[in-house]
């Protein structure tokens, strides 16, 4: 294999989720997180999973990452049983879960390192060329603390894409970031998702952040986590976050999710 | 966000103490313990105090230049060491895998660690009668079970404690980028709980020190005279400048090991992670 390979962008893959069902055993009772959810994104589609807290949705994007296991059902990608986790599937937690003892280039290469068939000095380029595309170049050798918060989640998404997985997989990445630096990692993120084409499974409780970086968005309702309604966003893109269109949409979606959790009284 | 940067980059350099800071400290420490020498040398020519019960400086390194004119000084640092590093090192091999263990199995932690707490508070001259009994024909024996029962439960606890305070996002970040078994437990967990391991290996170190000097002042010994044995001998020939050369060469020891061995982690320790230990 050599760079020019690991650069070019591993085919995303499809994405199915059928019947599954989680519960979580607790002390005094049990908690049924995911009940009987279905659903399927196609190779290379952006999908946004937006609900409430306690909704199920980051137990849904944990399933797709193999971090955790059904109770019932099966999830495939690429019609694969997904088992584990794997660098297949890459994954962005809301945390920026970057190791303090590496510094930024150490951290994006630990993924590439742990993938055979690779010359060090292609990891190296292959490294250097994920720290250019989230412009963080001038900051390869710094240390993760002295990062901002817009940094680290860059270095976070470098980390993700450098082993070339077919799948992202988005914990609410954004969410503990300010509004100026969540704006600006939108249009960097739509532009790699236009560069680099892959199957996104995004999590997220903010409306408009889902319609502004999703192909569908799919409505979650908690206790237990269902799918209630589904949005395909037909937007233009790039999309920007304060355009009126997103903001409607937004608004659209913002009552219905309200009129579902009303008729289920939580 | 470039000022919150520069900032760091300043407040990084001041902690690694680089540059002016350092030599202040330095200047500083010199001229403090010029004068309390100076004060001391002076009280003991005017006969303020008993200079047999309390040696002047140059009496000291009086002593220091003969005992390393007869080599008698250098063969007990040497025994001395060789012990120390011997026992440390065995307290260092056997406590890091213990404490994976304990921090892994709760079976191991339910018992092993408990013996470990346990032990951990009984200072390590307490095994000095049961090891003289044990290892009577060997004192070496005697003398290595004690440093290693000084450091050992140190470093046992201290990685246990850094196993177990890993944030386990690193284990679940890491296990989707394919990391898992030998290769998790050497490039995450491990790093990940350098800054617990570092300052287990550090305590591990003094207990280690303190463990040794009581068991060279205790034990009889007939395989090589350490700088605790030079320490007792002097109290027993009243030659208290003996006594009080071999403390300062104790502390001199001390004090140059803590900075050998592990400035350089704490350094990495503050470069990367950003603190101190």
């Amino acid at each position: 294999m050599t760079i020019e390979d690991e650069l070019h962008n591993a085919a995303p893959a499809k994405l199915t989720v059928d019947r599954v069902t989680k519960v979580y055993r607790g002390k005094r009772q049990d908690v049924k997180a995911l009940d009987d959810v279905s659903l399927t994104v196609g190779e290379g589609e952006f999908v946004c999973l937006l609900g409430p807290s306690g909704c199920g949705k980051s137990t849904l994007l944990n399933l797709i990452a193999g971090l955790e296991q059904p109770d019932a059902g099966t999830l495939t990608a690429d019609g694969e049983l997904i088992e584990g986790p794997g660098r297949q599937r890459g994954v962005m937690f809301q945390e920026h879960a970057l190791f303090p003892w590496l510094d930024v280039t150490q951290n994006v290469l630990f993924g590439l390192n742990l993938k055979p068939n690779l010359s060090d000095e292609d990891r190296r380029g292959v490294a250097r060329a994920f720290l250019e595309i989230v412009g963080l170049t001038p900051f390869a050798n710094s240390g993760i603390h002295e990062l901002s918060g817009g940094m680290k989640q860059r270095v976070a998404l470098a980390r993700a894409l450098a082993p070339n997985p077919q799948v992202l997989c988005m914990d609410e990445p954004f969410a503990a970031l300010d509004a100026m630096t969540r704006e600006q990692l939108y249009d960097d993120l739509q532009k790699i998702q236009q560069q680099r084409r892959k199957t996104v499974v995004f999590v997220t409780h903010n409306v408009r952040e889902a319609v502004c970086l999703g192909d569908r968005v799919l409505l979650f309702t908690p206790r237990p986590g269902r799918i209630r309604a589904e949005f395909r966003i037909d937007l233009p893109r790039p999309r920007n976050i304060n355009d009126v269109a997103v903001a409607q949409l937004a608004t659209t979606i913002t009552t219905e999710l309200k009129r579902l959790l009303k008729a289920e009284n939580v | 966000m470039k000022g919150s940067l520069t900032n760091t980059g300043a407040a990084v350099r001041a902690g690694a103490g680089g540059g002016r800071d350092a030599w202040v400290a330095v200047v500083q420490a010199v001229v403090f313990f010029g004068v309390v020498a100076g004060a001391w040398e002076a009280g003991s020519r005017a006969g303020w105090w008993n200079p047999v019960l309390i040696p002047s400086p140059s009496d000291i390194f009086r002593y220091i230049g003969e005992a390393l004119g007869k080599g008698e000084l250098q063969s007990a640092c040497y025994v001395t060491m060789r012990r120390l590093v011997f026992g440390y090192a065995v307290g260092i091999l056997l406590g890091i895998p213990l404490g994976l263990l304990t921090a892994r199995f709760r079976f191991a932690a339910n018992t092993l660690g408990v013996l470990a707490l346990g032990l951990q508070t009984l200072p390590s001259v307490c095994w000095v009668p049961l090891s003289i009994l044990w290892f009577h024909s060997n004192p070496e024996g005697a003398m290595l079970f004690i440093v290693v029962m000084g450091t050992l439960w140190a470093v046992l606890l201290a990685t246990d404690h850094g196993i177990r305070q890993i944030p386990p996002i690193y284990r679940r970040a890491a296990a989707t980028m394919g990391s898992k078994g030998f290769h998790l437990l050497w490039r995450v967990l491990l790093p990940a709980s350098l800054p617990h391991l570092v300052s287990g290996a550090k305590q591990g170190w003094a207990f280690a020190w303190r463990s040794l000097m009581a068991a060279e002042i205790y034990v009889a010994i007939s395989t090589g005279y350490g700088l605790g044995h030079l320490l007792h001998f002097g109290r027993e020939l009243h030659a208290m400048d003996q006594v009080a050369a071999v403390m300062l060469v104790i502390i001199v020891i001390g004090f140059a090991a803590d900075k050998a061995l592990f400035s350089p982690w704490e350094r990495f320790l503050r470069r990367r992670w950003g603190l101190t230990v």
